[in-house]
């Protein structure tokens, strides 16, 4: 009998034998007998057609058989046959290049997170909605981290009044469109990404053709008709949402409209939220105003979700909706579900297109009689001409001390306590900061007291400062 | 699990050294414990027999590899795997490591990113699953580098 030596990697289909007898004969003989005896073998020795594998040597001796008379080489009593797997390899054709590699080195090394994790974000699209508070840290650091392409959304321009969160801008570029702004400092710290810059709203019209080329979608919006927009747009396309917002000490994060790979599909802000707040009782930071830092710390967990969702690397807040409270330092997570009535993908839907989504908050509500409007130029002609009114301010006392037209301070939440120092025989021009507030205080006292001469000042006092007095100071 | 112990690891990086920027090649040797834990006692360092360039190739003779398994009979150790070097890639396996890998075998792979900061040495180790697909085979007692 010959002797047959089985590398060690094959053993485990001989039984765990390294040295098996066999009946002389050649070498095409000796393999049929093998395979016979250990069919698990058959794979790993022949390919498809039959033949000796050409990863796999067949040695008699020292000698390759491929040397001698390949598969018909005599087997005599005394041979010794070595089957030895052929050893070789290499480095990858690497996506990357070299520089890329140094650059995202401490990503590499990350047990669990690695070159497949950095190749999922180099490979992917995201669509950073809003570049303000929130927008400022998830596109810093999802450009840090090699986030292959990345689109911006953003309207406005940089104000000064911006600078005290939104890091991603500089004193230069004050008035100069955001997403400019934005693309160049990205620029500056990634040349290795790809950047997509929208300047304008995204409304019902572009919204699913703005976010149909990306993988998923973050939203730092800071309006309720922009948020369900978003939402509405990512479900309808199937797409990720990863969300985040902030007011004043307090943000929120989760992930929406997510599947993992083979999982349900997560909930989404309309199973959270049916339907939005009435309108003017959730204030915007413009507004309620925003401590600077917090947009830094719920931004930077968007971004990380943002990459957890990309490189699916740990658990996503999908199912799940985070709260950081920063004045006592509280964090809760509660679990979201989804809702049979969503309007959107519950069992019934009632939407399957993008609808006007100002009109659905409230913004422009049909049923509601506008409100009467002056501008800041009418309100300056009238107290040019010396018209007979009454300048009813309703924002807050801190507020009427920083900057004021000499209005009587009546907060918004006083009003209807007040409605007796308002004047019902003359015309009377409500005004706050921008708007919101008085057009809410407006409704208020039609509603209760039946005032019929109310007008809201168009813009608030901003707005009066800029087309009117702009000695005096914005806030 | 993989363990490989501190003086074993140092032969590994050594070798990745001293070859870059070629890649290195060669067996480790040790036991494997009843759960499948796997210790590296000793290696075999052997030339990398690719013919031209070596930098993204390596290559081991049949004739090393018929001494290694005699190297492991002697010393009643067990063959249990190959290591070779990825000079300034990273220690995941290429495709021309997959098509070419044998099942049971651990793959360590020394990643040496840059040959003058040897903290950037670093191991992962791999194992063919039954689909031919590698999946990572944990490393024992890593070492974490800022």
């Amino acid at each position: 009998m010959a002797t047959v030596i089985i590398p060690t990697p094959l053993r485990k289909f001989t039984n765990n034998t390294a040295r098996l007898q066999v009946s002389s004969g050649t070498i095409h003989s000796t393999v049929q007998e093998l395979t016979r005896n250990f069919p698990d073998l058959k794979k790993h020795l022949l390919d498809e057609g039959g033949n000796i594998r050409s990863y796999v040597n067949i040695f008699i001796g020292n000698d390759d058989i491929r040397d001698l008379q390949h598969e018909k080489t005599p087997v005599k009593d005394d041979t010794v046959i070595s089957i030895v797997p052929a050893i070789a390899g290499g480095a990858p054709d690497s996506p990357f290049t070299k520089e890329e590699l140094a650059r995202y080195n401490r990503h590499i090394i990350i047990p669990g997170f690695g070159i497949e994790a950095q190749q999922k974000l180099k490979a992917a699209k995201v669509l950073v909605i809003g570049s303000g508070g929130l927008g400022s840290p998830v596109l810093l650091y999802l450009a840090a981290a090699g986030v292959g392409t990345i689109g911006i959304v953003d309207f406005d321009v940089v104000d000064d009044s911006n600078l005290q969160r939104q890091v991603i801008f500089g004193v230069n570029e004050i008035g100069k469109p955001k997403v400019e702004a934005a693309r160049r400092r990205l620029e500056g710290l990634n040349p290795y990404i790809h950047l997509n810059i929208y300047n304008t709203h995204l409304n019902s019209q572009n919204a699913l053709d703005i976010l149909k080329d990306y993988d998923v979608i973050a939203d730092g919006t800071d309006n309720f008709p922009t948020r369900y927009l978003v939402n509405d747009a990512s479900v309808l396309l199937g797409k990720p949402n990863v969300y985040a917002s902030i007011f004043q000490f307090e943000g929120q994060v989760s992930v929406f409209n997510y599947r993992i790979a083979g999982g349900e599909l997560g909930p989404n802000y309309r199973d959270l939220y049916p339907a939005p707040p009435p309108p003017g009782l959730v204030p915007s930071c413009a507004e309620g105003g925003v401590l600077g830092v917090l947009p830094g710390i719920i931004g930077s967990l968007q971004a990380l979700e943002v990459i957890k969702v990309i490189t699916g690397v740990g658990e996503t807040l999908s199912g799940r909706f985070y709260i950081f409270d920063a004045l006592n330092f509280e964090s809760r997570t509660f679990t979201i579900r989804r809702r049979d009535d969503n309007p959107i993908n519950g069992r019934n839907p009632t939407i399957s297109a993008l609808i006007d989504y100002e009109q659905f908050c409230g913004m422009r509500a049909v049923e509601e009689a506008p409100l009467k409007e002056i501008t800041a130029k009418e309100l300056y002609d009238w107290q040019v001409k010396g018209e007979k009114f009454q300048l009813i301010d309703v924002r807050e006392p801190h507020e009427y001390d920083i900057v004021n037209i000499g209005g009587e301070l009546i907060p918004l939440g006083t009003v209807s306590d007040n409605s007796n120092r308002i004047d019902s025989d003359r015309k009377v021009v409500v005004h706050c900061k921008v708007g919101g507030r008085s057009a809410k205080a407006i409704r208020e006292l039609q509603e209760k007291f039946g005032f019929t001469n109310l007008y809201n000042l168009k813009g608030g006092i901003l707005s009066y400062i800029d087309e009117v007095q702009p000695e005096l100071t914005k806030y | 699990m993989i363990i490989i112990e501190p003086r074993v690891r140092q032969l590994l990086g050594d070798d990745a050294l001293n070859t870059f920027p070629d890649e290195c090649c060669g067996f480790l040797f040790g036991r494997e414990e009843r759960d499948g834990t796997r210790v590296v006692i000793d290696i075999l360092v052997v030339d990398n027999s690719k013919p031209g360039d070596k930098t993204r190739r390596f290559q081991i003779s049949p004739l090393d590899y018929m001494t290694a398994e005699q190297h492991a009979l002697d010393h009643d150790w067990t063959l249990l795997g190959i290591y070779h070097s990825h000079p300034k890639h990273p220690a995941i396996p290429s495709e021309h490591d997959r098509v070419a890998a044998q099942p049971y075998f651990s793959y360590v792979i020394i990643s040496v990113p840059d040959k003058n900061d040897k903290g950037s040495i670093h191991f992962r180790s791999w194992l063919l699953n039954d689909n031919q697909q590698f999946e990572e085979e944990k490393i024992a007692d890593y070492q974490f580098i800022s």
